[in-house]
């Protein structure tokens, strides 16, 4: 280049060819994003816009449908009769919540213990990860049979042999709920384990080791070194746990279908009744919506666990 | 070695030291034992009841192990509900969502991973959205859909919302943004087209992570509720989920041995599939550790 002398002019000004810069590749680009941006349009963004729309009319099928504004909302939230079914789920939505800190306690003081190189420890994990890849659906009958009212039902029957009076389990409006949620908890802590053994085990050795020559015992050691470090880990868990409690349906479908007297309906489960059970379209999608606004703030609160998780690294 | 001289006899402080750790494993070991079988009881009482006979599943106190051991609940399953047919449909969904998933995947992820285009970055904001959005919110629009196509009780009514998932594509996508460059330099020096390489070089070297992807597809599918629930009216288009669902709510809550026997055959197939590609995963994660050394 240094010997070359070009005056200027001599040379075309070289075209900017967008085809060669960007055309062919963004092209094929596109090509390969096709299905699934065709899938996620129909049955993604159309739906979620679409829901926001339902929610402004009064829809119930097969009747037409007519614009209201709001006044779904309005009615959910001050409507004397809608008002309190509407309330009464959210406030289930929470109790039924209250089951992912049990589950996240439980399933840290389990993975603790399982977080040790001796024989057999596989099969134990084994063991607890069990129910999270069995059916909901499944799960939730051989539930129904333990939590049987009847004195031969295998919860009753401990009772009994314990002299204690028997239950009426998910047919009693006071326990229908808390038994919701222990079947949950029991079924979704396997998930909880895999991620906290995978978060205890990130934790380089040597921390506990210089803890150790400070004289830390095994208390001191869990809150100044497992405890900060598996922060993100344990927000990540509760944030993910949130997310699908919110969204849970089919053990409420298949034990309880709301009740008794409609102590086990959740927003989720409210929704579905609205609109496929009493083709209410407008009401339930403005209860989507609702649910959807909390799904969101969630899920931001979960992304933030991704700049977090940067931090510590 | 010959540096360092052992003590003869091990001081006392030595054997306290060893009588302390074993204490320790043994306690570890009762308490873990201890856990384990409360955890796994449903599971046994499942069993258990699945293989017992009408007179005995009433029976006040319990018994764990059946006197006579009835098969025939199995057999009775699969006479009183169109199970093989659920079981069919099942399958058809779950195996076909699972390959599509991976196709469509892979293609978006290979996009994502190596290519540069434009609006790259509002596409994968896009994509990055639908995870926000769940079943539940949309459900209501998306059953008005798959009607307006007249897909209800139909299989591609179950199949294709599912073909697209961004969880997958952004795991595959990580896989391949691992994968060496100079790998794909070399490739276009031969001539060798984009699908070529994805197909032939890329999809090979990410195998494990795709074989998980893969199972995940499978179970969620497999296991999925809500959807097939709503779409699906005609007996002969329910899935295993939702023939269980039906089966125990028609029959009058009676007939438990048989209502087990039928959820031991549902939950069983994603339970032995996990078992086997578990060893898959330990050898693949073995063979790649190898690799990187």
């Amino acid at each position: 280049m240094a010997g070359a002398v070009i005056a200027k002019g001599d040379l075309p000004k070289p075209k900017y060819n967008w085809w060669r810069h960007w055309g062919e590749e963004t092209f094929a680009a596109y090509a390969f994003l096709l299905p699934s941006l065709a899938i996620f349009a129909v049955f993604t963004f159309f739906p979620a816009i679409f829901s926001i729309v339902v929610s402004l009319f009064r829809w119930n099928m097969p009747m037409k449908a007519a614009f209201i504004g709001f006044q779904n909302y309005v009615t959910l939230f001050t409507n004397p009769i809608e008002s309190q079914a509407f309330l009464q789920s959210v406030l289930n939505t929470f109790y039924f919540a209250l089951g992912v800190p049990l589950n996240l306690i439980i399933s840290l003081l389990l993975a603790l213990l399982l977080n040790r190189k001796l024989p057999g420890v596989g099969i134990f994990r084994t063991a607890f990860f069990l129910p999270t890849i069995t059916s909901m659906t499944a799960v939730s009958v051989v539930w129904m049979w333990l939590y049987h009212p009847a004195q031969y039902g295998l919860f009753n029957s401990i009772l009994s042999s314990l002299g204690l009076p028997i239950q009426m389990w998910i047919r009693d409006p006071i326990l229908a709920m808390p038994c919701l949620i222990v079947m949950g908890v029991w079924h979704g802590m396997g998930y909880n384990i895999i991620i906290f053994l995978a978060g205890l085990q990130s934790i380089p050795h040597v921390l506990y080791e210089a803890a150790e020559i400070d004289g830390a015992n095994a208390v001191d050691k869990f809150r100044a070194v497992t405890w900060p470090l598996l922060g993100p880990t344990l927000f990540y868990v509760l944030t993910v746990g949130m997310i699908n409690s919110l969204q849970a349906f089919t053990e409420i479908d298949v034990m309880t279908q709301g009740g008794p007297l409609g102590a086990t309906t959740t927003m989720a489960y409210y929704l579905y009744q609205q609109a496929f059970q009493d083709f209410r379209m407008g009401q339930a999608s403005a209860v989507a919506v609702l649910l959807f606004v909390m799904l969101l703030v969630l899920t931001l609160l979960q992304f933030r666990y991704v700049d977090r998780k940067v931090y510590y690294e | 070695m010959s540096e360092i001289t052992l003590p003869a006899k091990s001081t006392r402080k030595d054997q306290t030291y060893r009588l302390q750790r074993w204490l320790g494993n043994a306690l570890w070991y009762t308490v873990l034992i201890i856990l384990m079988a409360t955890v796994i009881l449903p599971f046994i009482w499942m069993i258990s009841t699945s293989l017992k006979g009408v007179n005995e599943v009433f029976a006040y106190p319990p018994t764990w192990i059946p006197q006579v051991l009835h098969w025939e609940n199995y057999v009775e399953v699969w006479q009183e509900a169109p199970f093989a047919r659920y079981f069919l449909n099942s399958t058809i969904v779950a195996v076909v969502v699972t390959i599509g998933q991976l196709i469509s995947c892979s293609l978006a992820a290979f996009a994502f991973a190596r290519m540069n285009f434009k609006g790259k970055n509002f596409m994968f904001i896009l994509f990055l959205s639908t995870t926000m959005i769940s079943t539940q919110v949309t459900l209501v629009p998306s059953y008005l859909v798959l009607k307006q196509l007249d897909w209800l009780d139909t299989y591609q009514g179950l199949i294709v919302p599912f073909i697209a998932n961004a969880f997958g594509v952004f795991m595959i996508r990580q896989a391949f943004i691992a994968i060496p460059h100079e790998l794909e330099e070399a490739a276009k020096l031969d001539g060798c087209g984009r699908l070529r390489f994805l197909w032939q070089i890329m999809i090979p070297l990410t195998r494990p992570m795709l074989a998980s992807q893969a199972l995940f597809a499978f179970m969620g599918n497999w296991n999925s509720y809500l959807w097939p629930l709503i779409v699906t009216n005609r007996d002969d288009m329910r899935t295993l989920q939702i023939g269980l669902r039906y089966f125990v709510g028609s029959e009058g809550s009676t007939q438990w041995g048989v209502f087990m026997a039928a959820a031991v055959l549902v939950s069983v197939p994603v339970i032995l599939i996990y078992f086997l590609v578990q060893k898959t995963f330990v050898e693949s994660l073995a063979s790649t550790g190898l690799k990187d050394v």
